[in-house]
Protein backbone atom coordinates (compact mmCIF):
# COMPACT_ATOMS: atom_id res chain seq x y z
CA UNK A 1 0.00 0.00 0.00
CA UNK A 2 2.74 2.53 1.06
CA UNK A 3 4.38 1.70 -1.96
CA UNK A 4 1.77 1.96 -4.48
CA UNK A 5 1.24 6.00 -2.01
CA UNK A 6 4.59 6.31 -3.07
CA UNK A 7 4.35 5.32 -6.65
CA UNK A 8 1.09 8.23 -6.93
CA UNK A 9 3.47 11.03 -5.59
CA UNK A 10 6.01 10.37 -8.01
CA UNK A 11 3.93 10.52 -10.94
CA UNK A 12 1.93 13.41 -9.43
CA UNK A 13 5.08 15.32 -8.64
CA UNK A 14 6.88 14.70 -11.78
CA UNK A 15 4.09 15.17 -14.18
CA UNK A 16 3.11 18.70 -12.20
CA UNK A 17 6.74 19.55 -12.01
CA UNK A 18 7.01 18.85 -16.13
CA UNK A 19 4.12 21.05 -17.24
CA UNK A 20 5.04 23.60 -14.81
CA UNK A 21 8.22 24.37 -16.20
CA UNK A 22 7.01 23.78 -19.99
CA UNK A 23 4.16 26.11 -19.42
CA UNK A 24 6.49 28.66 -17.58
CA UNK A 25 9.20 28.27 -20.49
CA UNK A 26 6.53 28.44 -23.38
CA UNK A 27 3.47 30.98 -21.92
CA UNK A 28 5.82 33.15 -19.39
CA UNK A 29 6.04 33.08 -15.76
CA UNK A 30 9.02 31.33 -16.18
CA UNK A 31 10.52 33.19 -12.84
CA UNK A 32 7.94 31.67 -10.61
CA UNK A 33 7.00 28.58 -12.42
CA UNK A 34 10.64 27.23 -12.72
CA UNK A 35 11.50 27.55 -9.31
CA UNK A 36 8.24 25.34 -8.21
CA UNK A 37 8.69 23.03 -10.86
CA UNK A 38 11.98 22.30 -9.38
CA UNK A 39 10.28 21.89 -5.71
CA UNK A 40 8.14 19.39 -7.36
CA UNK A 41 11.15 17.75 -8.69
CA UNK A 42 12.84 17.58 -5.64
CA UNK A 43 9.72 16.17 -3.49
CA UNK A 44 9.32 13.69 -6.57
CA UNK A 45 13.40 12.21 -6.09
CA UNK A 46 12.54 12.44 -2.20
CA UNK A 47 9.57 10.09 -2.49
CA UNK A 48 11.87 8.01 -4.92
CA UNK A 49 14.46 7.15 -2.38
CA UNK A 50 11.94 6.25 0.09
CA UNK A 51 10.02 3.98 -2.26
CA UNK A 52 13.76 1.99 -2.81
CA UNK A 53 13.27 0.94 1.16
CA UNK A 54 10.14 -0.84 0.66
CA UNK A 55 10.41 -1.95 -2.82
CA UNK A 56 12.30 -3.60 -5.81
CA UNK A 57 14.81 -1.13 -7.91
CA UNK A 58 13.50 -3.67 -10.74
CA UNK A 59 9.98 -2.74 -10.28
CA UNK A 60 10.73 1.09 -8.83
CA UNK A 61 12.57 2.47 -11.79
CA UNK A 62 10.20 1.05 -14.71
CA UNK A 63 6.82 2.45 -13.07
CA UNK A 64 8.19 5.77 -12.65
CA UNK A 65 7.29 5.70 -16.27
CA UNK A 66 3.79 6.47 -15.70
CA UNK A 67 4.71 9.74 -15.58
CA UNK A 68 4.98 9.89 -19.42
CA UNK A 69 1.70 8.26 -20.24
CA UNK A 70 -0.25 10.94 -18.08
CA UNK A 71 1.73 14.06 -19.22
CA UNK A 72 1.12 12.78 -22.86
CA UNK A 73 -2.63 12.38 -21.93
CA UNK A 74 -1.90 16.26 -20.27
CA UNK A 75 -0.13 18.01 -23.05
CA UNK A 76 -2.72 18.37 -25.25
CA UNK A 77 -4.72 20.31 -22.54
CA UNK A 78 -3.03 21.98 -20.39
CA UNK A 79 -0.13 22.49 -23.34
CA UNK A 80 -2.31 22.48 -26.29
CA UNK A 81 0.30 20.38 -28.11
CA UNK A 82 -0.42 18.43 -30.72
CA UNK A 83 0.19 15.10 -29.95
CA UNK A 84 0.76 12.35 -32.84
CA UNK A 85 -0.07 8.74 -33.38
CA UNK A 86 3.57 7.88 -32.67
CA UNK A 87 3.53 9.54 -29.19
CA UNK A 88 0.43 7.80 -28.09
CA UNK A 89 1.54 4.75 -29.43
CA UNK A 90 4.77 4.89 -27.41
CA UNK A 91 2.42 5.75 -24.57
CA UNK A 92 0.44 3.10 -24.97
CA UNK A 93 3.52 0.81 -24.36
CA UNK A 94 4.92 2.42 -21.37
CA UNK A 95 0.71 2.09 -20.17
CA UNK A 96 0.69 -1.53 -20.88
CA UNK A 97 4.39 -1.94 -18.84
CA UNK A 98 3.12 -0.67 -15.96
CA UNK A 99 0.08 -2.60 -15.65
CA UNK A 100 2.65 -5.39 -16.34
CA UNK A 101 4.45 -4.53 -13.53
CA UNK A 102 1.62 -4.58 -10.93
CA UNK A 103 0.82 -8.40 -11.26
CA UNK B 1 31.29 13.60 -33.20
CA UNK B 2 28.59 10.89 -33.41
CA UNK B 3 31.19 8.08 -32.04
CA UNK B 4 31.52 10.99 -28.95
CA UNK B 5 27.82 11.07 -28.27
CA UNK B 6 27.64 7.83 -28.48
CA UNK B 7 30.09 7.11 -25.69
CA UNK B 8 28.49 10.20 -24.09
CA UNK B 9 25.10 8.46 -23.98
CA UNK B 10 27.01 5.12 -22.77
CA UNK B 11 28.09 7.32 -19.56
CA UNK B 12 24.45 8.34 -19.16
CA UNK B 13 23.09 5.06 -19.09
CA UNK B 14 25.88 3.74 -17.09
CA UNK B 15 25.61 6.85 -14.39
CA UNK B 16 22.19 6.15 -13.72
CA UNK B 17 22.03 2.41 -13.18
CA UNK B 18 24.97 3.25 -10.81
CA UNK B 19 23.49 5.81 -9.08
CA UNK B 20 20.51 4.13 -8.60
CA UNK B 21 21.76 0.88 -7.64
CA UNK B 22 24.19 2.76 -5.08
CA UNK B 23 20.63 4.74 -3.78
CA UNK B 24 19.30 1.82 -3.38
CA UNK B 25 22.18 0.15 -1.25
CA UNK B 26 22.14 2.90 1.27
CA UNK B 27 18.63 3.20 1.64
CA UNK B 28 18.32 -0.38 2.20
CA UNK B 29 20.89 -0.58 4.92
CA UNK B 30 19.70 2.33 6.72
CA UNK B 31 18.01 1.16 10.05
CA UNK B 32 14.73 1.40 9.98
CA UNK B 33 14.30 3.49 12.50
CA UNK B 34 15.75 6.55 11.47
CA UNK B 35 13.98 8.54 9.58
CA UNK B 36 13.25 9.36 6.22
CA UNK B 37 15.77 12.36 5.71
CA UNK B 38 18.47 10.68 7.89
CA UNK B 39 18.38 7.91 5.65
CA UNK B 40 19.78 9.55 2.94
CA UNK B 41 23.09 10.41 4.94
CA UNK B 42 23.89 6.61 4.64
CA UNK B 43 27.36 6.37 2.76
CA UNK B 44 26.01 4.29 0.09
CA UNK B 45 22.85 6.68 -0.19
CA UNK B 46 25.33 9.56 -0.80
CA UNK B 47 27.39 8.05 -3.10
CA UNK B 48 24.14 7.06 -5.22
CA UNK B 49 23.04 10.73 -5.06
CA UNK B 50 26.40 11.70 -6.25
CA UNK B 51 26.63 9.43 -9.19
CA UNK B 52 23.00 10.86 -9.99
CA UNK B 53 24.09 14.86 -9.66
CA UNK B 54 26.94 13.52 -12.29
CA UNK B 55 24.72 11.85 -14.55
CA UNK B 56 22.13 15.02 -14.63
CA UNK B 57 25.35 17.04 -15.35
CA UNK B 58 26.58 14.05 -18.40
CA UNK B 59 23.24 14.24 -19.75
CA UNK B 60 23.46 18.03 -19.92
CA UNK B 61 26.38 18.03 -21.70
CA UNK B 62 25.19 15.06 -23.69
CA UNK B 63 22.47 17.35 -25.19
CA UNK B 64 24.66 19.80 -26.04
CA UNK B 65 26.22 17.93 -28.63
CA UNK B 66 23.09 15.49 -29.70
CA UNK B 67 19.61 15.66 -30.74
CA UNK B 68 17.35 14.91 -27.71
CA UNK B 69 15.79 12.54 -30.20
CA UNK B 70 18.96 10.78 -30.59
CA UNK B 71 19.46 10.99 -27.07
CA UNK B 72 15.96 9.86 -25.20
CA UNK B 73 15.23 6.40 -27.27
CA UNK B 74 18.62 5.27 -26.27
CA UNK B 75 18.71 6.59 -22.58
CA UNK B 76 15.85 4.27 -22.19
CA UNK B 77 17.46 1.69 -22.36
CA UNK B 78 17.91 2.49 -18.80
CA UNK B 79 14.11 1.20 -17.39
CA UNK B 80 15.75 -2.21 -18.48
CA UNK B 81 19.17 -2.11 -17.25
CA UNK B 82 17.76 -1.21 -13.43
CA UNK B 83 15.57 -4.25 -13.92
CA UNK B 84 19.15 -6.27 -14.70
CA UNK B 85 20.58 -4.42 -12.01
CA UNK B 86 18.17 -5.68 -9.86
CA UNK B 87 18.17 -9.23 -10.71
CA UNK B 88 21.79 -9.72 -11.09
CA UNK B 89 23.36 -7.44 -8.65
CA UNK B 90 20.22 -7.10 -6.09
CA UNK B 91 19.13 -10.38 -5.68
CA UNK B 92 15.84 -9.55 -6.76
CA UNK B 93 13.37 -12.22 -7.66
CA UNK B 94 11.83 -10.62 -11.38
CA UNK B 95 8.87 -12.15 -12.40
CA UNK B 96 8.18 -12.73 -16.38
CA UNK B 97 5.39 -10.42 -16.05
CA UNK B 98 8.27 -7.61 -14.61
CA UNK B 99 10.77 -7.93 -17.49
CA UNK B 100 7.50 -7.97 -20.24
CA UNK B 101 6.72 -4.63 -18.35
CA UNK B 102 10.37 -3.44 -18.41
CA UNK B 103 10.96 -3.89 -21.83
CA UNK B 104 7.11 -2.65 -23.33
CA UNK B 105 8.22 0.97 -21.09
CA UNK B 106 11.73 0.90 -22.97
CA UNK B 107 10.03 0.43 -26.08
CA UNK B 108 7.29 2.83 -25.40
CA UNK B 109 9.57 5.36 -23.84
CA UNK B 110 12.11 5.09 -27.19
CA UNK B 111 9.24 5.08 -29.66
CA UNK B 112 7.47 8.27 -27.62
CA UNK B 113 10.98 10.17 -27.67
CA UNK B 114 11.89 9.12 -31.55
CA UNK B 115 8.77 11.54 -32.30
CA UNK B 116 9.82 14.98 -34.35
CA UNK B 117 10.77 17.69 -31.63
CA UNK B 118 10.32 20.53 -33.38
CA UNK B 119 8.46 23.45 -31.97
CA UNK B 120 6.25 24.39 -34.62
CA UNK B 121 3.73 27.21 -34.73
CA UNK B 122 1.61 26.28 -37.51
CA UNK B 123 -0.51 23.66 -37.81
CA UNK B 124 1.47 21.24 -39.24
CA UNK B 125 3.96 18.69 -37.71
CA UNK B 126 3.55 17.86 -34.10
CA UNK B 127 4.85 18.72 -30.88
CA UNK B 128 6.16 17.05 -27.94
CA UNK B 129 5.38 17.19 -24.32
CA UNK B 130 8.22 17.37 -22.08
CA UNK B 131 8.18 13.66 -21.24
CA UNK B 132 10.93 12.13 -20.42
CA UNK B 133 12.21 9.58 -17.81
CA UNK B 134 11.72 11.75 -15.02
CA UNK B 135 14.98 11.62 -12.89
CA UNK B 136 15.32 7.91 -12.78
CA UNK B 137 16.18 6.69 -16.01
Amino acid sequence: MTKWLLVGVIIACTVTADLIQAHGMRKGGARWKVPVSILFLALSFFAFTQLLRVAELSFAVPVTAASLVLETALARPVLKERVGWRRWGGAALAAIGVALLAL
Amino acid sequence: MKARALWHTAGVVLLNAAGNYALTLGMRRAPAAVGPVLALLEPAAMVGVGLLVAWLLLRLRLLQMADLSFVLPLTAIGYLLNAVIGAVLLGEHVTAARWTGALFITGGAALTSSTPHETDTGTAGQRESPGGQGGRS
